[in-house]
């Protein structure tokens, strides 16, 4: 069959958990493997297809000058272009690098950093182009990201919710960690799809899934304040896998002090 | 007494052969449990199951559980849950349809499987709450066949309440905490010394052919006093009230108050008072496929008010801003909802204050809505 959808899954700064959620999908895709031609999965298979490719996943944020012009090329290749996790969505991790000086870095880590070649930030694959939907979560949620497949494939909208977290908590009726012991708890920031796994376990949320749709991150901030978090520490809550999200990354710098 | 002029005695100590009974009949007993740093409803089996001995402290934006110096048990308030989750559960299955080999589809509607539930330890409140969700599920022309199910097989047992949390305010909504009726048993906990008994009152025939299976007393009237009392109490111990007169034409007055701009820097947008409220109704249907296509499902969940994607028509949001929807949140609960369903959206069980987690408070918004008003 020639008509099968083409999927190619590619790879940029990131960790790879979230093409392991994939990876992880394998009976769901074993299933339809006579539906869609994987045509590019590195982590699953070396052969690849030449493109043009009906959807595309992008794990991983921009941080050198090759990657920069390579996802010009994975878009022009690409019917849809989808990026799963925080990396591709928000910089990820590596974006705490858009806070300091990275050649500082560079300087302390590496023997030679004059063989680097690297940018002086990590940023979102839509700072470079055009992203047709971002699933969020480090890593991203298995069913939702089954979910996203499935959309793309027959031309629908994915059900994800942008909401916070907070719903996923009360769903499952876990008792709020926030109210019943006083833990601060990024949820209601935040936006669901997790499942609101770390509540469940008496954590507060870390904020995985960035910014929910309308994060009133100052309101939160303040109350956390009361609870008794330093500015400091607030500053670190905002500054883990979305630090780069403008809503977070503009709480995190009304807080603490610099370089903590 | 009100209701049947009747009323019983069961010692704490018979109170097992109850929830025997209750077991014996084919119910699911649910009710009150310590789980999680809370006062949690979850199945019942014994009455050792019960949170002896334990209350809690709540305000706006915190709970604290904390110990007793007696052994009530049931000598607290509302917790997180109430008994929506049971009626309207927060997920549950419509539909499933199969693609079939000539080209066509069937469809097979979702059967409920859950034994039928007795409520155990249901506050006046939250019978109000109850019998509110009654007229949006069970309304004549689209009755909600799931909830309606549950509801119709469901045992309810009230127990009034004997002290009041300082987010309560049931007497202010007319809604306790005394249960008038709607419920098959009521039980009134009565501690006195070492006398720990529960004066029990049977609301409907199913009320009594359960009490007759319990061993029992008539209650003389000092029992009746004595749970009487207990009432009392609580109703001194009403920790808020609103002023409800005229209300719903103050709202709407007041579409532009001063006191939304106020919320928009405040409210989270969270959802979670639309989740803990008894009353709140509202859901989303979302189909789902699996990557063949060839299996469809068709699933309904809870969903708020406080979401965007609630109000989503083409184009957007109808109430993009949070102050759009804390207005909404707080105009059906006491305006429009009188409209719609002639009674009010809010029973005063005082969820909302506590599990806000930034403590926003609607008893404390209604009031300076009316004092800016003035200004
Ligand atoms: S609006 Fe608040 S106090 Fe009123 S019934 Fe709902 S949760 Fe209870
Ligand atoms: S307040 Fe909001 S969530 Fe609750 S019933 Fe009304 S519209 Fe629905
Ligand atoms: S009033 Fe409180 S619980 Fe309700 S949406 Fe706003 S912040 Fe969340």
């Amino acid at each position: 069959m020639t008509d099968k959808p083409k999927l190619a899954v590619w790879k940029f700064a990131s960790c790879d958990g979230c093409q392991l959620s994939l990876l992880d999908c394998e009976d769901e895709l074993l299933a339809v493997a006579d539906h869609i031609t994987i045509a590019n999965f590195p982590e699953a298979s070396r052969a690849v297809l030449d493109g043009p490719y009906d959807l595309s996943l992008v794990e991983g944020s921009i941080t050198t000058p090759h990657d920069r012009d390579r996802i010009q090329e994975v878009r022009r290749q690409s019917k849809f272009l989808v990026t799963i996790g925080a990396c591709a969505t928000a910089g990820g991790i590596q974006a705490l690098r858009n806070f300091t000086d990275v050649r500082e870095f560079m300087d302390i880590v590496y023997a030679s950093p004059e063989y680097i070649s690297t940018l002086d930030t990590s940023t979102p694959i839509s700072a470079h182009v055009n992203v047709d939907f971002e699933l969020r979560g480090c890593p991203i949620n298995k069913n939702q990201l089954l979910e996203v497949i499935n959309a793309f494939l027959n031309e629908r909208k994915p059900n994800v919710s942008p909401n916070s977290v907070c719903i996923e908590c009360k769903k499952r009726g876990t008792v709020c960690i926030m109210v019943a012991h006083g833990t601060h708890c990024m949820g209601p920031v935040t936006q669901a799809g997790c499942g609101a796994i770390c509540p469940a376990y008496n954590r507060g949320c870390y904020g995985c899934y960035g910014p929910m749709e309308t994060p009133n991150t100052s309101s939160l901030a303040a109350w956390m304040h009361d609870l008794g978090v330093s500015a400091d520490e607030l500053r670190r809550m905002f500054r883990t896998y979305n630090s780069e999200a403008p809503e977070f990354r503009h709480e995190g710098d009304r807080h603490g002090r610099e370089n903590i | 007494m009100a209701n049947t002029g009747k009323a019983f005695i069961v010692s704490r100590g018979e109170l097992q052969s109850l929830f025997d009974a209750v077991i014996a009949r084919g119910f699911m007993p649910v009710g009150p449990i310590v789980r999680d740093g809370a006062i949690v409803y979850d199945e019942l089996r014994h009455v050792q199951d019960l949170p002896e001995g334990w209350t809690e402290d709540q305000d706006a934006g915190t709970y604290r559980l904390k110990r007793r110096d007696d052994k009530a048990l049931f000598g607290f308030n509302n917790g997180p849950h109430s008994w929506k989750q049971y009626l309207f559960p927060p997920r549950s299955k419509l539909w499933q349809g199969e693609k079939t080999e000539d080209g066509g589809f069937t469809v097979e509607e979702a059967e409920d499987t859950e034994k039928p539930f007795a409520f155990i330890g249901v506050r006046a409140c939250d019978l109000h709450a109850i019998q509110v969700q009654d007229k949006v599920f069970m309304s004549d022309r689209h009755p909600d066949p799931l909830y309606a199910g549950r509801r119709g097989k469901a045992l309810v047992i009230v127990v009034n309440c004997g002290q009041a949390a300082t987010t309560c305010f049931c007497t202010s909504m007319n809604t306790g905490p005394r249960a008038q009726g709607g419920f098959d048993l009521a039980l009134t906990e009565v501690l006195d010394g070492d006398d720990h008994y529960f004066v029990a009152e049977p609301g409907s025939t199913a009320g009594f052919s359960l009490l007759a299976e319990v061993p029992h007393t008539e209650a003389d009237k000092d029992n009746v006093a004595a749970a009487l009392e207990c009432t009392a109490r609580a109703e001194q111990q009403m920790g808020r009230k609103i002023d409800v007169s005229g209300v719903k034409e103050l709202l709407y007055r007041n579409y532009d108050n001063e006191r939304w701009d106020a919320l928009e820097k405040r409210c989270l947008a969270c959802g979670n008072c639309t989740m803990a409220c008894p009353t709140c109704f509202c859901s989303k249907v979302e189909d789902v496929t699996d990557l063949t296509g060839d299996h469809a499902e068709r699933w309904r969940e809870w969903d708020s008010c406080f979401t965007m994607d609630f109000s989503y028509i083409h184009g957007g949001s109808v109430r993009p801003t949070t102050r759009s929807r804390y207005r909404q949140w707080l105009v059906h609960k006491l305006a429009t909802w009188q409209d719609q369903f002639a009674t009010s959206g809010c029973v005063g069980c005082g969820r909302c204050i506590t599990w806000c987690p930034v403590g926003i408070d609607l008893t404390e918004e209604v009031r300076l809505i009316r004092e800016r008003e003035k200004d």
